[in-house]
């Protein structure tokens, strides 16, 4: 490795993030973590090695120059270290909250082989959110430079969540005029509706979106894509390429007995109602949830983490999660695994549903759940649950929340002849550009990949943004500034 | 981006209302059968409602609401030249019309009348011999009937009290008309979850294809959330993107009137805490 010999400064511990009290956190919805003082950052800057060839910048979907933009921090110039981050990355105050930095650029840095890695998501965060305490006016003023609108071009954009923004905010940034169209009446997708408030306070979005405004991308909310237009008429009318990033947005179900009763929900349903309903100011605000004492969350990602965290939240009695096989395996973020534990989560591991059963009235009163040991790894290198015959419990619940994964929705792909799709629904789109099998149509994000991560949508929000600008400006056009990766990434 | 109310209609004084809404991007792909999620205020509930009705050329579609909760109440305090906060659409499946030989026997409840009437439009546009009945407890709560009778011209009516028709229920002049007529080609029904019930019931021995709409609890209207979940057939589907019309003799009513109730706690406390206090958003 072509690090620079380790100084003293790598001997300092990593600086620990202040965090509202775990008993105090689990009964509202505040930002759980509260975010690194200047003090804080600078100390924790002064932790980066700032290695020639980073690894951490390997690591990273959207290949920010995480050294660059830590460099800055240290230097005190957080101006020219949003400027950095800004390059690559459309939402770092969103980024440096919810990926999963300790698989990505985290997992690689080299502070990290010894001991703990420079905070880079914390610092990421730092950094948007010192930015975003100005105005968006500012933030446009000294943002990206901007060329002259384009009036012959424009570009539609399907969906809001974190690939589409991605890509509009980079193609605006490039002068090219973006119309996003969201189907719900909030723009974000994931972000506003699924993300709570205590781990992605709404305003956080509202602000990155605010500052896309600024550059003059359009949002029409209440449109949905496949409904209230389709791929082909955005062509018909003009649009010179479409990028559809919709998500993976329909909800899968457990399949068992009992699963329509009153008070078993989807966690989108449940998140969608919390978090863009706002049902956590029921009655104050319209849409309900309804109080539970005993609730049950199936699924071990970051959603069911989110679902059980949001019950909790919401004065459940006792929030239990069950998951078919062992904490081990569980998808989630282990830091989401270690706040919930620290609220109070009540894990059932290797636990898997049988069935729902009601009372009189379909409303759930109990879930039969089936013990299960850990088999032989699967294709996913992860231990297939196996259940032990009749080894059953039954627990006293009236609320399950269902988290075990989403589907690609049809809307998009029923409306648009000559999609190609795979088998599941999830649309066919070249890796290296996003395109699709209708040229200037392109995807990316959960509707091609199936369910991941924000970075990564948005890193497949970015690599067709660019094979847009290539397509529309003509090649090496899109790698002018404010964009400057395009030439490193040969070397890797 | 808000949609403007530019007539309203009050059919039944405090009950029932008909907005005509300025909305050409629905206006102009709504079929029958299609429905909107609209939303009042800034931390309004998103609830569905069917078009009753949609002219491409003026850009407007019309929906007809029972005030029966505290958006719907919300809603009737618009007037024409108010807006409505979020309006979004066409949604659904639109209602399966083709050329059929028999008649087509349109079924319409309460305010089910209404979404019923874009549905026989449908099939009388298509060239349908289209026989409407509609029911209600008296006549002074029958919609729509002006309107039906515009293009329909066998409009069959039945009221709980005699008011109007034939006393009874809409099901006893559906069963004579199925007994008289053997060539019936599909009967549609719209309305409360009793009356779609009962329908099916009437039309299984003749084996007669019944549509029926579901009226399920939604919250996105796109397939996101599965709060619309129904059985049917055995299967679950979504009201939303699945239906919301579906086969009335293999929708599981006693399920669906069931999840209707889900929030009946929560609904009542908000729209009680709206008549004594009006909304929170003036506030």
């Amino acid at each position: 490795m072509a690090a620079t010999a380790p100084s003293k400064k790598t001997k300092a511990p990593r600086t620990a993030m202040p965090e509202q009290d775990p008993k105090v956190r689990a009964r509202n919805f505040e930002e759980v973590a509260l975010g690194y003082t200047a003090d804080m950052a600078v100390a924790e800057a002064g932790r980066c090695l700032q290695c020639k060839k980073p690894a951490c910048r390997k690591g990273c979907p959207v290949e920010i120059d995480i050294p660059g933009f830590i460099k800055q921090i240290a230097a005190g110039d957080l101006d020219e270290a949003y400027a950095v981050l800004r390059q690559t990355n459309s939402l770092p105050a969103v980024c440096g909250r919810v990926c999963p930095q300790e698989t990505q650029c985290e997992g690689s840095c080299i502070v990290g082989k010894k001991g703990e890695p420079v905070a880079i998501g914390r610092l990421e965060r730092f950094v948007a959110d010192t930015h975003l305490a100005k105005t968006a006016c500012e933030t446009v003023t000294g943002g990206p430079a901007c060329s002259m609108p384009r009036d012959d071009l424009k570009v539609a954009c399907i969906g809001s969540g974190p690939a589409s923004l991605t890509c509009a905010g980079y193609l605006a940034a490039r002068g090219i005029p973006v119309t996003v169209f969201e189907a719900l009446h909030e723009v974000g997708g994931v972000l506003v509706y699924g993300i709570p408030e205590f781990r992605l306070p709404k305003a956080v979005v509202r602000q990155e979106v605010e500052a896309m405004k600024a550059l003059g991308v359009e949002f029409k909310t209440n449109w949905v894509g496949g409904k209230t237009i389709t791929v082909p008429e955005l062509l018909e009318s003009g649009y010179s390429a479409v990028f559809i990033g919709v998500g993976a947005g329909l909800p899968r179900f457990l399949g068992v007995p009992g699963e329509n009763l009153i008070g078993v929900f989807s966690a989108n349903e449940y998140l969608t109602r919390v978090n863009l309903g706002r049902a956590y100011k029921f009655p104050a605000a319209d849409t309900p949830t309804f109080p539970a004492k005993h609730v049950v969350v199936f699924g071990g990602g970051n959603v069911a983490m989110d679902a059980a965290r949001t019950a909790m939240r919401l004065g459940a009695d006792k929030v239990s999660l069950a998951y078919r096989r062992t904490e081990h395996e569980m998808p989630c973020r282990r830091e989401e695994l270690h706040h919930a534990k620290e609220e109070g989560l009540d894990i059932l591991c290797l636990n898997a549903p049988v069935e729902f059963i009601g009372d009189e009235t379909g409303r759930l009163k109990q879930i039969v759940l089936q013990r299960m040991v850990l088999g032989e790894p699967d294709e996913s290198g992860r231990c297939s649950p196996v259940a032990c015959q009749g080894d059953t419990c039954t627990l006293e619940a009236d609320m399950a929340i269902v988290a075990v994964g989403t589907g690609a929705n049809p809307l998009i792909s029923q409306t648009t002849p000559g999609l190609d799709t795979y088998r599941r629904g999830y649309i066919v789109a070249d890796p290296a550009t996003g395109e699709t099998s209708i040229p200037n149509v392109f995807a990316g994000g959960d509707i091609v990949t199936g369910a991941a991560t924000v970075i990564s949508a948005m890193g497949a929000g970015r690599r067709a943004a660019k094979a847009i600008a290539d397509r529309l400006l003509g090649p090496g056009a899109a790698g002018q500034p404010p964009d400057d990766m395009a030439d490193d990434s040969a070397d890797a | 981006m808000p949609s403007r109310i530019l007539r309203k209609r009050k059919l039944i004084p405090g009950m029932t209302s008909e907005l005509v809404i300025e909305a050409p991007h629905i206006a102009a792909k709504a079929l029958p059968g299609n429905f909107v999620i609209l939303r009042v205020w800034e931390d309004g509930e998103r609830i569905p409602l069917t078009i009753a009705d949609a002219d491409k050329e003026a850009g407007t579609i019309t929906l007809v609401y029972l005030v029966m909760g505290k958006t719907t109440a919300h809603l009737e305090t618009l007037d024409a030249g108010d807006d409505i906060l979020d309006l979004c659409g066409p949604l659904g499946r639109a209602t399966e019309i083709h050329k059929v030989d028999g008649p087509v026997i349109c079924v319409g409840g309460g305010t089910g009348i209404a979404a019923m009437h874009h549905i026989a439009k449908g099939h009388h546009m298509a060239g349908n011999r289209v026989v409407t009945i509609i029911g209600a407890r008296c006549e002074d709560l029958l919609l729509f009937r002006d309107e039906l009778c515009s293009f329909c011209p066998e409009v069959l009516i039945a009221t709980n009290d005699g008011s109007c028709g034939r006393q009874g229920l809409v099901t006893d002049l559906l069963v004579e008309m199925l007994e008289n007529d053997k060539t019936v080609a599909e009967v549609v029904a719209v309305g409360p979850v009793p009356m779609m019930r009962a329908v099916a019931e009437a039309t299984r021995p003749f084996g007669v294809k019944t549509t029926v709409s579901l009226n399920s609890i939604m919250v996105d209207g796109i397939g996101m959330c599965g709060a619309c979940r129904v059985s049917v057939g055995g299967e679950t589907r979504f009201a939303c993107v699945d239906g919301p019309e579906f086969d009335g003799h293999a929708v599981d009513f006693g399920e669906l009137g069931a999840r209707l109730t889900a929030f009946k706690d929560q609904e009542r406390l908000s729209y009680e805490e709206f008549k004594s206090h009006g909304c929170n958003c003036s506030k």
